[in-house]
């Protein structure tokens, strides 16, 4: 798998060889224009997310990912500069916006107080229900949709807030999902789950790239997560792109990193110590599978050479 | 789409006015209303004016966010022109059918309009000059007299300064869960006026029980730190008088008698 995602780097450098399913250009946002408010929300960011891509968003509070990923859908219009999804343009005049949010179907922070109908299977009904699909359809859709966020059946028909939190949140990624979005994007999907709750999640979601090969854009405050699961990292600080590449590629920036209040795994700063201290790890280390496996060939090896040792 | 509610809309600047007392910025603001249903000449409207100016030139808050307020009251300002201007007895200067304009009616309608445009225009030069924190304090003590009679002076204004706290929070909440089901497709525009309440369904219900959230989690917090109303209760930064509250009184006094003797004089 991560020989793979070294292979992948030079493709994914080759643009014109991968569908693009979003391009953004130039993006400018301002927030209250005109007045003493005024602040840049956005800075001339530019990037792309190929077609059944897993993209991080890293950044600290306030650095613009939730303003940034709000443009992708549509819900908010930038102040200069172009998007483009599957080589369209979301701005030109008469562009299906609505349309464009079934396909790229967004999570927010929290999407479990966005809950409102009688019970979780209504609630998930929403989204296609607005897409204006039959009855049996929409059905077919929230079940299936309730199936892939793992929601036990038991659960479907109770009210939403009779569930505990990591049940409220799966049903509200339900919600989204039932509206069979080509890219999925999710604004710290895990903020405030206990960790079993959390590996669930992630590893859905993990399984909605896999198998049904959804984009998708994950924004996590974990390094280990976004080391774990995505391909790309785009780095956000004070609305400005500061880094795009594989997480090893970011990860190396670690101090950079450092001082816009983020950091690098914490597997990889145990490596680095262990690297300075002299044992021969090779490479760029940002998960602990990563760490183990090197740490095992490194320790065949000195076991071979300890044979030879007097 | 919902940034556009301007209650409690301070604007944020450096100004004589920003940094009077709450107590003396209110009281004015009754002077200048009380003064404008005094005014009945075109010299005492002149005074309010030169007034008026004054104190927007003090405030550094540029002139365009003080007229912002205007257009909420555009339509009241319409109509009692309109009537003014038709319906009052006298001189007449023409005719439509059996609506007649008369001078009186104009004198009224222009002095209804200026008094109207003043008004909102100095209780903006307020809101703009004080957060609602200040707002409320400086009514808690301004008011405090009135303890003594039993009214629940300290509750309501606690209450005042709650509900203010909370308009940004529930506006800003209300913009993140329309967007939530926005992103779900969800049409909050067209539609007829049926539809348009149900589409609210999905927006009402969240924002209800979040609102009963927070207000839950507040009182909590607030009894954690021992919250148990105004008795004995003591303020970070009291309120006290500097030199620019005097000189605000004395000119509110030189400028209150100007618009009674302006008004008296002519006659």
């Amino acid at each position: 798998m991560d020989a793979q995602k070294t292979g992948e780097e030079h493709g994914i450098l080759q643009e014109d060889e991968i569908r693009m399913a979003i391009r953004a250009e130039h993006i400018n946002y301002l927030y209250g224009e005109g007045t003493a408010f005024e602040q840049y929300a956005l800075r001339d960011v530019s990037f792309e997310i190929g077609d059944g891509e897993f993209v991080g968003l890293i950044g600290h509070t306030g650095s613009g990912k939730s303003t940034l990923i709000q443009h992708l859908n549509g819900l908010i219009q930038a102040s200069s500069g172009k998007i483009y999804y599957n080589g369209e343009d979301i701005y030109q005049d008469g562009y299906d916006k609505r349309g464009l949010r079934s396909k790229v179907g967004l999570v927010f922070q929290y999407p479990e107080h966005q809950l409102f109908e009688v019970d979780v299977f209504s609630d998930v009904c929403f989204g296609p229900r607005n897409q204006g699909l039959s009855k049996e359809e929409t059905e077919i859709r929230a079940k299936e949709a309730l199936t892939l966020v793992g929601l036990e059946e038991r659960f479907w028909f109770q009210s939403p807030f009779e569930l505990s939190g990591g049940q409220k949140r799966r049903a509200a990624i339900a919600g989204v999902l039932a509206m069979r979005p080509e890219v999925l994007i999710l604004d710290e999907p895990t903020a405030g789950l206990d960790p079993q709750g959390r590996d669930e999640i992630l590893d859905e979601i993990s399984a909605l790239h896999r198998e049904k090969g959804m984009t998708i854009v994950l924004v996590s405050h974990s390094m280990e997560d976004i080391a774990r699961y995505a391909d790309r990292i785009l780095v956000m600080n004070h609305g400005e792109k500061m880094f795009d590449g594989t997480p090893k590629e970011v990860f190396r920036h670690y101090k950079e990193l450092e001082r816009m209040g983020l950091a690098a795994p914490q597997i990889t700063y145990v490596v680095r110590q262990l690297q300075e201290h002299g044992i021969p790890i090779e490479g760029d280390i940002t998960t602990v599978e990563e760490a183990r496996d090197e740490i095992l060939k490194l320790l065949e090896k000195n076991s071979g050479k300890a044979g030879d040792r007097p | 789409m919902m940034r556009e509610i301007t209650l409690g809309q301070y604007y944020p600047v450096d100004s004589v006015l920003h940094r009077m007392d709450p107590r003396t910025k209110l009281f004015g603001t009754m002077v200048f209303i009380v003064s404008l249903f005094f005014a009945n000449s075109l010299a005492a409207y002149g005074a309010a004016t030169v007034f008026l100016i004054l104190v927007i030139r003090l405030s550094k808050v540029p002139f365009g966010f003080m007229v912002r307020g205007l257009r909420a009251v555009m339509f009241l300002l319409l109509i009692s022109v309109s009537f003014n201007l038709f319906l009052t007895p006298g001189t007449e200067i023409f005719r439509i059918g059996f609506l007649k304009m008369t001078w009186e009616g104009l004198r009224l309608a222009g002095f209804m309009a200026l008094r109207l445009v003043y008004l909102v225009i100095g209780s903006s030069v307020m809101t703009l000059t004080t957060t609602p924190n200040q707002l409320t304090d400086g009514l808690e003590k301004g008011l405090g007299f009135l303890k003594r009679v039993g009214a629940p002076i300290h509750e309501v204004s606690m209450m005042m300064s709650i509900a203010l706290r909370f308009i940004p929070i529930l506006v800003e909440e209300t913009d993140k869960i329309m967007k939530a089901q926005m992103a779900r497709g969800a049409d909050f525009e067209s539609g007829n006026l049926v539809q348009k309440a149900k589409s609210m369904v999905p927006l009402l219900v969240p924002l209800f029980i979040s609102a009963f959230r927070r207000a839950t989690d507040l009182a909590m917090a607030m009894e954690a730190r021992c919250y148990h109303g105004g008795e004995g209760r003591t303020k970070m930064k009291p309120l006290h008088y500097a030199r620019r509250d005097y000189i605000g009184y004395l000119v509110y006094v030189v400028y209150f008698s100007a618009v009674i003797l302006l008004g008296i004089v002519p006659k």
